[in-house]
């Protein structure tokens, strides 16, 4: 065994460093383009869904106007008006607000401010998961459940409609709505309730002139976070829409959401047909982003 | 009056909580009573059968295939990217941006995953209707969550087991590896724990990519269910509630086994960190 000599040790450590070095910067590269990846996955989602949903508007000569104020889906005849599943979305989604939003509020309210201890231990984690449970399984409920009952009650000939998506969407909203609520109201600092109640307000004068306002920035997100995905749902809706191709005018109209004209046609549909369904996400989409916009400001605000 | 209007909100907030959980609970009832005659042996562990009577052997291991495929690929990249924007990255524009498209991909329903999926996966790059189309898919849909549970756990790794690994020679590279990681893996666990939870529940973005064949895939190129896919098709197909609430049980009891475990783990990071 030779004794390495003094320069030796020193062109290996050299070396050594060196490695070293090359490996800190090449990892840290590596980790950038990781980074990256969710950047170009986005591009990627958003540049082939609507090149492909532009094209018969840029290419083949459709009226994007007609696309959208259009009343008549024939495929087979070349008509791609989506004007009814627009209404359907945007009845089906305010109505389940209507109903979710204050049942969801005051079910945070009550968990975070008036339950005991104990109960809202037990009710807020089997809340949060719940919100986890597919939404599938909401729809077989809505069908098995809410449809019939809506049959037998109304006299319906076709127990899904309008109001079948509007209750299934709302029970949907429930649990994403109450668990990011309550988080919000239970963030507000307990001084603020101590100094209400000590000027006289009651109980409920606090909650609601008090906690609710100063929880208001992490209300609306939950709001909009159960708006994201009550508008984004589809199999559950499927399941209990009906799926008929009117302009809805009433809550007992048999309905077809954006959603779930994609879901139902993309299994066969071809061609400009098939174009057709990426523009219908295009609309669904820009609806998306406005929200996340929404969200987005709502969350700086909240910042601040 | 001002009793009265007290009593009232008293009234419907009681109410609220009680209508909330009252639906909740009919929910999860319901899917128990009903599919429960289903559960046996041979139901979960016997094949398919078109002519009825078969189990969801199949569509269970389309659904592992899934969740192993693509928390194969996500885990990784999600992982370094959270070390990145967290480690290495200096805020400024650059990690505006990858934070903006993070949560974007958040915020986006999972049948616009499905049209990417079918137009990029199927398509593009001729997987055709596949397992592993569906998983690239879904690996796109857990990144987020990923790279948000990893940041989380990242940042309550305490700023002095960086400094103390540095202060001792060790380069940042290693200091990742032996120090940050090593501390921050229950949060990390439990993000990756999630993220089988979001998978489990998918079904738009897999029926647009994966298809519809009941069998037993033969690799992880062939066409396939899932459960919630099944679930979702026996219902719509044959109006078969039972069968649909059945397989609805199966993937609560995994949905809760999921988020036990999760608990668990967070739990156990919560300890290590206050010691």
């Amino acid at each position: 065994m030779s004794i390495p000599t003094t320069n030796d040790q020193s062109v290996k450590m050299d070396k050594a460093n060196k490695r070293k070095y090359l490996l800190e910067k090449v990892s840290s590269k590596v980790f950038l383009i990781c980074a990256l990846l969710s950047v170009l996955t986005l591009l990627l989602i958003i540049g082939f869904v609507f090149y492909k949903g532009a094209h018969p508007f840029v290419a083949g000569g459709y009226s994007f106007t007609d696309f959208l104020l259009g009343t008549d889906w024939v495929p087979s005849e070349d008509k791609f008006g989506i004007l009814p599943m627009i209404v359907a979305s945007i009845y089906a989604t305010i109505g389940a607000l209507i109903i979710g939003v204050p049942i969801g509020l005051f079910t945070a309210i009550f968990l975070a401010e008036i339950a005991s201890k104990r109960a809202a231990k037990i009710i807020s984690p089997a809340i949060q998961l719940l919100a986890g449970i597919p939404s599938v399984l909401y729809g077989v409920f809505g069908l098995a459940i809410i449809v019939p009952f809506l049959q037998n009650t109304l006299g319906l000939v076709k127990g899904q409609s309008l109001i079948a998506v509007i209750l299934v969407l709302a029970i949907m909203m429930l649990p994403t709505i109450v668990t990011v609520a309550e988080t919000a109201i239970r963030a507000v600092p307990k001084t603020y309730r101590e100094g209400s109640l000590a000027l006289g307000v009651s109980q409920i004068g606090t909650i609601f002139r008090v906690v609710v306002p100063a929880a208001k920035s992490g209300i609306l997100t939950a709001i909009v976070l159960g708006l994201g995905r009550a508008i984004g749902e589809t199999m559950a809706v499927i399941l209990v829409a009906g799926n008929s191709l009117i302009l809805p005018t009433s809550l007992t109209d048999s309905i077809r959401p954006l959603t779930t004209n994609i879901a139902l046609e993309m299994g066969y549909a071809a061609g400009t047909h098939q174009e057709m369904l990426f523009a219908t996400g295009i609309v669904l989409f820009s609806f998306i982003l406005i929200l996340n916009f929404v969200l987005a400001k709502i969350s700086a605000k909240g910042g601040n | 009056m001002r009793h009265f209007k007290d009593n009232l909100l008293y009234g419907l907030l009681w109410l609220s909580a009680f209508l909330s959980v009252a639906v909740l609970v009919m929910i999860v009832g319901f899917i128990f009573y009903k599919g429960f005659g289903l559960i046996s042996f041979d139901f979960i562990f016997g094949d398919y059968s078109p002519t009825g009577g078969g189990g969801i052997w199949p569509m269970i291991i389309t659904t592992i295939y899934t969740i192993g495929i693509s928390l194969i690929i996500a885990t990784p990249i999600g992982i370094l990217a959270a070390v990145y924007l967290q480690e290495y990255a200096k805020q400024g524009r650059l990690v505006k941006v990858i934070r903006f498209a993070t949560e974007s991909l958040t915020g986006i329903p999972s049948i616009i995953y499905g049209l990417f999926g079918a137009v990029f996966f199927v398509t593009t790059l001729r997987l055709g209707m596949s397992i592993i189309a569906a998983s690239l898919t879904l690996t796109i849909i857990v990144l987020p969550v990923i790279i948000r549970t990893t940041e989380e756990a990242l940042k309550t790794v305490p700023a002095a087991y960086r400094e103390g690994s540095l202060a001792l020679g060790n380069t940042k590279l290693q200091t990742l590896y032996k120090v940050i990681l090593p501390s921050a893996m229950p949060g990390i666990l439990s993000g990756i724990i999630l993220s089988i939870g979001r998978i489990v529940g998918e079904s738009a973005a897999i029926f647009l990519t994966a298809g519809t064949v009941a069998a037993m895939p033969e690799s992880i190129f062939s066409s396939a269910r899932t459960l919630t896919v099944h679930s979702y098709l026996v219902t719509q197909e044959a109006g078969d509630i039972e069968l649909a609430a059945a397989i609805g049980i199966v993937l609560i009891v995994l949905i809760l086994a999921i988020n036990l475990s999760a608990t668990f783990i967070s739990k156990k990071l919560n300890k290590a960190t206050n010691k």
